[in-house]
């Protein structure tokens, strides 16, 4: 690819967990690109189309692949603050599309789409943040940043220049925490039984936070410790390098909200 | 005859085995030991990724080429003084073999591991025609002493524990006397050589699978690590080999290259203790040996699935690895699939076999980690697969009606972002409303899938997208 | 039409295929002849010496023995230590390979016999066609020299290795086999003793085969 534009023009794909859930996490994205030099964009947008994928619809998730597609146009590169909405715009664009040209288009724009903290490590070759947090933290491997993607060092490097900041890994930190999308509610008995191994590695390694790159997984963990009663905080990785961890943990006890 | 699946009972069945205590405390066997020992054997192999490229390769071009590698594999067979059967179906299968034994007089047979064998329910057929079947493998033995299938494709009995067998044993070996010490697995191996021992001298007829078919000798390759595989098909005057049609490679050497990803990926060993090539029936001057060499060549719906988007599936070597490495199948073990294939591979080769009306829970069944399709030592892209079969059901309008409308909805907003926009900010900002003291929600309806098990974290409020788009207003003025 | 013609038609019809093609029977007839190696791990290559300690650290890794002999003629008092240091009777059965048949075992106080074992046999010797450094594999050949049940029924097997016969890797062997007259009824690549993991994924030697494998390399 050609060298990267002096202020490349970022499109924030928020992820659609994100939009609706915890926004916190799209500004921690926005302040860490703006910081890394890029103009964020936010187009109109609404869901990759990886839940229809997965589910056998593959008309519908042609249909949203385009509509990102469309909606990113004008951007110089897409960011996502997840492995997993990446990795279906990455790795499975491309497979939707038959038609030479629609393939052609969608290797284009995979070709020009990141996960966020790999984004920042990896082109854009922020090697530290100017973050602070005070304390020990785990982090989770989310299965589809870390198998479709390859990411595993980059967050761990970032984490590590956070001021006062230590991370202890946990057991078994590349295996699923059980969410899977529709997974955790088709058969959440069984995605039940994966969540409560990965929430026992997670007290295991002591620490009281919580990071992963991806919401969902973050959710699933979250409604799980908060259902056991753990004290045990959780937060997208974006939110700690962005120094804003002002909002209530995931599932957390909220402060008074405005 | 073949076994009758209850993959369309999959839930219920995995909702025993996770109430199962002795099945979750024989599982935690599985989840740990495979795992390292594999990660170790690949570290001392620098060359494991390169292996895994051209298995990968290997395969895919004997499955490009597979009509012409078996004609030479049958013609060689031949020429070493072997027989080659093929069966179409399980029902064909089972009747070529009794017959084989049947002709040669046969009271007893004893058996070696071979998955194959599972799937087209020999062991009925066998005791349906008068004989004796004995399973020989330790783990095959001890499932066949309680009537069950084999819950892993290489460790048939990891879903029980060291008392379950000594039960068995206690029942099955009369001959027991109530105060031997059979406490340990150590003494439980003893008894069962012991049993075993005799059964290998009496057979007439020993079956065994076959983990590659070398068309260029027409030798049958088989791994064990006990080595009953070996006193299965060298004692009793006839041997037969049982084996599906994608087993065929071309030369020595390559089986060679699959042996060097084969047992690493399976059982974390360099090689298994025991690998025997064998071509055709003792020699003239040999003093040992089978007098009769057989091979039934089982397609069973494999032929169909070339050149179809599960032809991939064909390079499977049987490893067990991705199910050693599965979630899901840590947390619910083998039977609970249903039927002779679990875990990831089985999600994917289960419907092609038995159809996806029945097989159509265990592709939905995984969470699309992608720890299989890692660790597969020829490459398979598992979850991509399990995917398709979601697409086939998808377009068969066999997807659940719940799921397909959740879907449908989901769908028409999404397309739709003003509506959408609209929709979710509503939503979301009554729900951020609703849980703002605790911030999660212990129960939700519409949710119920999720909040029986966990809590449902709450929003924070406003979308991400209106807050952006009311911030960068604020800028600009 | 046979199960065999159907099944035939069936995969060249799912491969879009009449089998006739030339550019197919080409490839697969230029892949027979060439036998084409897949990547061979560096692991067992080197000189001789660096061979042999590679065996051995193989070898040793799977709970095989291993000792290394400057002649054959010691094989047979080997072997007598062996069996009294594991207090074993001093029996050994042992098909009629010239090159162990010679041997003076009555000399080193061993009661030995010839031929097939019935099961009945404690200890028996093999002379092996070759092994295998990558992997500390034995590889023995079937037949009047070598019966097939000396390797699988006794409780202790012994096995001869000349240390010329000691190649890098498992191709290197494979491709001596093929320059033999014909395969004989078994090959068998024997890699440590016998082994189960089936009860609780609890490790122990000696399931259905020997209990102890005990290898001499001979050098010179």
């Amino acid at each position: 690819m050609s060298t990267t534009p002096a202020r490349p023009r970022v499109g924030l794909f928020a992820t659609c967990l994100v939009d609706l859930f915890r926004p916190s996490i799209g500004f921690a994205s926005a302040k860490l690109l703006e910081e890394a030099g890029c103009e964020v964009l936010v187009p109109p947008q609404t869901c990759c189309g990886q839940p229809a994928f997965n589910s056998g619809d593959k008309v519908t998730a042609r249909d949203l692949a385009l509509q990102v597609m469309d909606a990113f146009s004008g951007c110089d590169y897409i960011v996502a603050p997840s492995g997993s909405c990446t990795g279906q715009m990455v790795k499975h664009f491309p497979e939707l599309f038959d038609e030479p040209q629609l393939a052609m288009r969608a290797r284009a724009f995979a070709a020009k789409t990141f996960e966020l903290v790999s984004f920042l490590t990896d082109v854009l070759k922020v090697t530290s943040v100017e973050a602070t947090y005070e304390g020990r933290v785990t982090y989770h491997d989310s299965c589809s940043g870390l198998r479709e993607l390859g990411i595993q060092s980059q967050p761990r490097k970032l984490l590590a220049s956070v001021q006062g900041l230590e991370l202890v890994e946990m057991n078994e930190n590349d295996v699923c925490c059980g969410f899977g999308g529709t997974f955790a509610a088709k058969y959440g008995e069984i995605s039940d039984t994966i969540v409560t191994k990965k929430t026992a590695n997670i007290s295991d390694s002591g620490a009281p936070l919580l990071l992963a790159g991806d919401l969902g997984c973050l959710m699933n963990m979250a409604g799980k410790i908060t259902r056991q009663g753990k004290e045990i905080a959780v937060r997208h990785v974006a939110e700690v390098l962005a120094g804003m961890c002002d909002e209530p943990p995931i599932a957390g006890p909220g402060k008074t909200r405005k | 005859m073949t076994l009758h699946p209850t993959s369309p009972d999959f839930k219920d069945n995995a909702h025993r085995a996770l109430h199962d205590p002795e099945l979750q405390k024989a599982l935690g066997h599985v989840q740990h030991g495979f795992i390292y020992k594999r990660q170790s054997a690949v570290e001392r192999l620098p060359e494991f990724e390169n292996l895994r490229e051209a298995a990968r390769d290997l395969k895919n071009h004997v499955l490009q080429h597979l009509d012409l590698y078996l004609e030479t594999y049958e013609r060689n067979v031949t020429a070493a003084g072997g027989q080659v059967h093929f069966a179409r179906t399980s029902a064909e299968a089972c009747e070529t073999i009794v017959n084989i034994c049947k002709s040669h007089g046969a009271k007893s047979v004893t058996k070696g591991k071979s998955m194959v064998s599972e799937e087209i329910g020999l062991n009925a057929a066998i005791e349906a025609a008068g004989m004796q079947a004995v399973e020989t493998d330790l783990g095959e033995y001890i499932i066949q002493l309680r009537g069950e299938t084999p819950s892993h494709i290489i460790a048939p009995a990891v879903h029980l524990t060291k008392e379950q067998v000594e039960g068995d044993f206690r029942r099955v070996h009369t001959h027991l006397d109530d105060a031997r010490d059979l406490s340990e697995p150590v003494q439980l191996l003893t008894e069962a050589r012991g049993v075993l021992r005799q059964k290998f001298l009496d057979a007439d007829v020993g079956i065994t699978g076959a983990n590659f078919l070398v068309a260029e000798t027409g030798s049958s390759i088989i791994v064990t690590n006990e080595g009953n595989g070996d006193l299965t098909q060298s004692l009793p005057r006839v041997h037969i080999v049982i084996a599906s049609i994608e087993k065929v490679v071309p030369t020595l050497e390559d089986a060679s290259l699959l042996l060097r990803v084969l047992a690493r990926s399976a059982t974390g060993q360099d090689m298994s203790v025991y690998t025997t090539l064998s071509t055709g029936p003792r020699r003239e001057t040999d003093p040992d040996g089978p007098e009769h060499y057989h091979v039934v060549l089982v397609d069973n719906g494999r032929s169909a699935m070339l050149g179809t988007e599960f032809e991939d599936m064909l390079r499977c070597i049987r490893c067990g690895a991705c199910m050693n490495h599965c979630p899901v199948y840590h947390a619910i073990g083998g039977h609970a699939y249903g039927w002779v294939y679990p875990g990831p591979m089985g999600a994917v080769l289960t419907p092609s076999l038995i159809g996806v009306e029945k097989g159509g829970h265990l592709p939905n069944a995984s969470t699309f980690c992608g720890r299989c399709e890692s660790v597969c030592p020829v490459k398979i892209p598992l979850p991509k697969l399990m995917r398709h079969w979601r697409e086939r059901e998808f377009e068969r309008h066999l997807t659940p009606a719940v799921q397909r409308y959740g879907l449908k909805v989901w769908a028409f907003f999404a397309k739709n972002p003003g509506l959408y926009s609209l929709a979710t900010r509503a939503a979301m900002t009554t729900l951020a409303w609703l849980g703002r003291e605790k911030g999660r929600f212990a129960s939700l309806p519409l949710a119920k899938g999720w909040t029986e098990y966990r809590d449902l974290p709450a929003p924070q409020g406003d979308t991400f997208q209106a807050q952006w788009r009311k911030r960068q207003r604020e800028t600009r003025r | 039409m046979s199960a065999r013609d159907d099944i035939f038609s069936n995969i060249r019809r799912s491969l879009g295929v009449n089998g006739k093609e030339t550019p197919r029977r080409a490839a697969v007839t230029q892949r027979l002849a060439d036998t084409p190696r897949g990547p061979i791990p560096a692991r067992g290559q080197g000189s001789p010496a660096a061979r042999l300690a590679t065996f051995i650290t193989e070898a040793t890794r799977v709970s095989a023995s291993v000792v290394v002999l400057d002649s054959v003629q010691s094989v047979p008092q080997e072997v007598a230590r062996f069996l009294q240091e594991a207090q074993v009777p001093l029996t050994l059965k042992r098909g009629s390979d010239a090159r162990l048949a010679d041997l003076d075992w009555q000399a080193a106080g061993l009661d030995v016999s010839s031929g097939p074992s019935g099961g009945s046999d404690l200890n028996a010797i093999s002379h092996a066609f070759g092994g295998v450094a990558e992997t500390g594999s034995l590889v023995l050949l079937s037949g009047p020299d070598n019966p097939v049940t000396l390797t699988f029924l006794p409780d202790n097997h012994f096995v001869v290795l000349s240390g010329a016969d000691l190649v890098s890797d498992l191709d290197s062997v494979l491709a001596k086999l093929r320059r033999i007259e014909a395969l004989p009824r078994t090959v068998n690549i024997v890699t440590g003793p016998s082994r189960s993991a089936d009860i609780e994924q609890t490790l122990l030697l000696g399931a259905h085969g020997p209990r102890r494998l005990h290898i001499m390399v001979v050098l010179g």
